[in-house]
C-alpha cells in the first residue's frame, strides 16, 4: 500500500497496478472502514479499480494525521464481514433499437448476435465501484469473448439505461450522458433515483446478473417505473 | 416570500456549498463554481454562508421580487438594473416589492451570484441544494431555471449586516497564475513537460462547462504510452487527455477517470476557475502543499473576519 498527495485537500491510497479481486476488496475494505468512522473531517472517498481517494478538510486535519488513520485502518484484517453478497437482476432488452453497436460487437468478437446476447445474459458480474457519473457501476467479469474496444469518437447523448461494453468492463448509463461504450441493449429499470435510499440501485461489492427481456415485457416495466 | 424569474438568462441555477459524502455512488460536488462570492453575497444579507443563491452564468437572469427583499450581488463584472437604477455588487440593497432586477451579461468574469436575506426555499437532496443538472437533481426540480419560475425564501430573523471596508473585497480577487500542487500522476511527466505547462499560457476553450474547463495550448506529453486504471478525481484536478491539452475538472467534475492527473489547483485558488471564460488565458504556478493550505487558511480568516463584521 502506498499513499500519495492528491491535492492540498486529498490523499490517494494505491493498492496496486493491476486489476484483480483481492485488491477489489482491499479498496472496499477500507472505503468501509473509513465511512464506519463517519469522520466529519473526511468529505468524501471515491473508490477506483486499484486505490481510495480520501478528500478532506485540509484546515481540520492534516495531511499526515489522515495517512495515520488511514495506516491503522488499513492494518486492520483484510475485508471487514459484509455478510451475503446481494444479486441485483437487471432485465436488459438486447434490441437493435437499443443496441446500436450489436452488430459491431458481433464483427469484433467473431460470435453471432445471438451468442453475444447469450454470453452477456449468461454471466455474473461484480460491481467494482461507482463513479464516473451519479449511479454509473464499473462492472468486471466480462466474458473475454465479448471485449471489444470502445468506440473511435464518443456519442453526444447516450440514452439513460443503456447497457454498453468498453474493454474488458461492462456497465449501465443511470442518466443521459455522453459516452464512448459500445451500447448493446437497455433496461427500463431506473438506476439512479436521487429520492431512494440508497439512491443506487447496485452498490459496490454488489453482484449483477442480467436477465434478457423482450420489447413489449421493456415498455410494461418503462411504463410502471415512470 | 418570492422571487418570479422574468428571464432566465443563460444558465441559472440554485446552489449552495455543494453536496459531499456522495463521492462513492459517482455523485459530484456541484455547489457554487465561485464559491468564494456566493459565501460572500450570503454574509452581506446576512445568510449562513452556505444558504441557497443563485449562479448566473454569462447572461444574467431577469427577476421580479413580489416582497420586499434584502439581495446582495458578487462576482463578475456585470450591469445590474432595477429600472434606471444601477445596482452595485458586493453591498447588501433592500428591493422594494414590485421591482424587477435585470442583470446583463458579464464582462470581467464569467458568473455572478444572488443571494436574498433567508435563502432560496429548495428541498435538500443529499445534504444540499445544489443543482446536478447532469443527475437531474437539487436545486429547483434538478435543471436551471427558466422563466416563470417561482423562487420561495426561507423566512428568516432580523438581518445581521457585515460592516465591509470597500478596500477589504481586495484580497480575494487575485490575479496572476491559478497555483496549483503536483498531481498523483506528476511522475508520469518528464521534468521538461512539467517545465513547459508551468511557462506556457494555454487558452479556455468554447466546450467548457462546471464540469471542466478545456485548455488549449502547448501539448504536455506522457513520458511513455500508458493507461491509468479508472481511479479518484481531486476536486480541481487538471489531467492531460492523449491530446496533450489540459482540462481542469471541477464542481460537476466526473468522481472517477482514466487520464493522469499532472497538478491540482488549490483550494483557496477554486474560486477563480469559476471566473474563467472562454478565450480567457491561464498560467499556472507550482506551490508546496504546505503553501497551500496557508492560502487557505489566509482566505478563510478573512472570510471569518466579514461575518464577525456586524457584531
Amino acid at each position: 500500500m502506498k499513499i500519495i498527495a492528491g491535492s492540498d485537500s486529498s490523499l490517494l491510497v494505491v493498492f496496486g497496478d493491476a486489476i484483480s479481486s483481492a485488491i477489489e476488496d482491499r479498496v472496499r475494505g477500507l472505503l468501509y472502514a473509513l465511512q464506519a468512522k463517519r469522520d466529519a473531517r473526511i468529505s468524501n472517498l471515491h473508490p477506483g479499480y486499484t486505490s481510495l481517494l480520501v478528500d478532506f478538510d485540509p484546515l481540520a486535519v492534516s495531511h499526515e494525521e489522515v495517512a495515520a488513520i488511514i495506516e491503522s485502518l488499513a492494518n486492520l484484517p483484510c475485508s471487514p464481514v459484509v455478510g451475503e453478497t446481494k444479486v441485483v437482476e437487471i432485465p436488459v432488452c438486447y434490441d437493435a433499437e437499443f443496441g446500436p453497436d450489436l452488430e459491431d460487437v458481433s464483427a469484433c468478437t467473431r460470435l453471432s448476435v445471438e451468442e453475444v446476447i447469450r454470453l452477456h445474459s449468461a454471466s455474473s458480474y461484480r460491481v467494482c465501484f461507482l463513479g464516473f457519473t451519479a449511479g454509473f457501476a464499473y462492472l468486471g467479469g466480462l466474458p473475454e469473448a465479448l471485449h471489444t474496444p470502445r468506440l473511435a469518437t464518443p456519442r453526444g447523448a447516450v440514452a439513460a439505461g443503456s447497457v454498453g461494453i468498453a474493454g474488458s468492463q461492462t456497465g449501465i448509463y443511470p442518466t443521459q450522458t455522453p459516452g464512448g461504450w459500445r451500447l448493446i441493449g437497455r433496461t427500463p429499470l431506473r438506476m439512479f433515483d436521487p429520492r431512494a435510499r440508497p439512491p443506487t440501485r447496485v452498490q459496490t461489492g454488489d453482484r449483477v446478473r442480467f436477465s434478457s427481456i423482450d420489447r413489449a415485457q421493456f415498455d410494461r416495466h418503462w411504463q410502471a417505473g415512470q | 416570500m418570492t422571487i418570479r424569474v422574468l428571464q432566465p438568462g443563460l444558465f441559472t441555477t440554485v446552489q449552495d456549498r455543494g453536496r459531499y459524502g456522495y463521492a462513492h455512488l459517482g455523485i459530484s460536488p456541484a455547489g457554487a463554481a465561485d464559491g468564494m462570492s456566493l459565501r460572500i453575497a450570503n454574509l452581506l444579507v446576512g445568510n449562513d454562508d452556505n444558504a441557497p443563491g443563485l449562479e448566473m452564468t454569462l447572461l444574467g437572469a431577469t427577476l421580479e421580487f413580489l416582497e420586499t427583499t434584502t439581495i446582495a450581488i458578487c462576482g463578475a463584472d456585470c450591469d445590474c438594473r432595477i429600472g434606471q437604477q444601477r445596482v452595485g455588487a458586493n453591498t447588501a440593497l433592500e428591493v422594494p416589492a414590485g421591482s424587477v432586477l435585470r442583470c446583463g451579461s458579464t464582462t470581467g468574469g464569467a458568473r455572478i451570484y444572488l443571494a436574498a436575506h433567508g435563502g432560496i426555499d429548495v428541498p435538500r437532496v443529499m445534504g444540499s441544494a445544489s443543482t446536478d443538472v447532469r443527475g437531474g437533481f437539487g436545486g429547483l426540480e434538478g435543471r436551471r431555471l427558466q422563466a416563470g419560475d417561482v423562487l420561495r425564501l426561507h423566512k428568516s430573523g432580523a438581518r445581521r449586516s457585515p460592516r465591509l471596508a470597500t478596500g477589504g473585497l481586495g484580497f480575494w480577487q487575485r490575479s496572476g497564475p491559478l497555483r496549483v500542487t503536483k498531481g498523483p500522476q506528476h511522475d508520469w511527466f518528464s521534468a521538461e513537460a512539467h517545465a513547459q505547462f508551468l511557462a506556457a499560457a494555454y487558452t479556455v476553450s468554447q466546450q467548457s462547462d462546471r464540469a471542466g474547463l478545456r485548455l488549449t495550448g502547448p501539448p504536455v506529453t506522457l513520458r511513455e504510452s500508458k493507461q491509468l486504471l479508472t481511479d479518484g478525481i481531486p476536486l480541481g484536478a487538471i489531467q492531460v487527455p492523449q491530446d496533450g491539452q489540459p482540462i481542469i475538472l471541477f464542481v460537476d467534475q466526473q468522481t472517477t477517470g482514466g487520464y493522469p492527473k499532472i497538478a491540482n489547483v488549490i483550494a483557496a485558488d477554486r474560486y477563480r476557475v469559476g471566473q474563467l471564460r472562454p478565450r480567457d488565458t491561464v498560467r499556472f504556478a507550482e506551490v508546496s502543499i504546505g503553501d497551500a493550505i496557508e492560502a487557505l487558511r489566509a482566505q478563510e480568516h478573512w472570510l471569518k473576519c466579514l461575518a464577525d463584521g456586524g457584531d
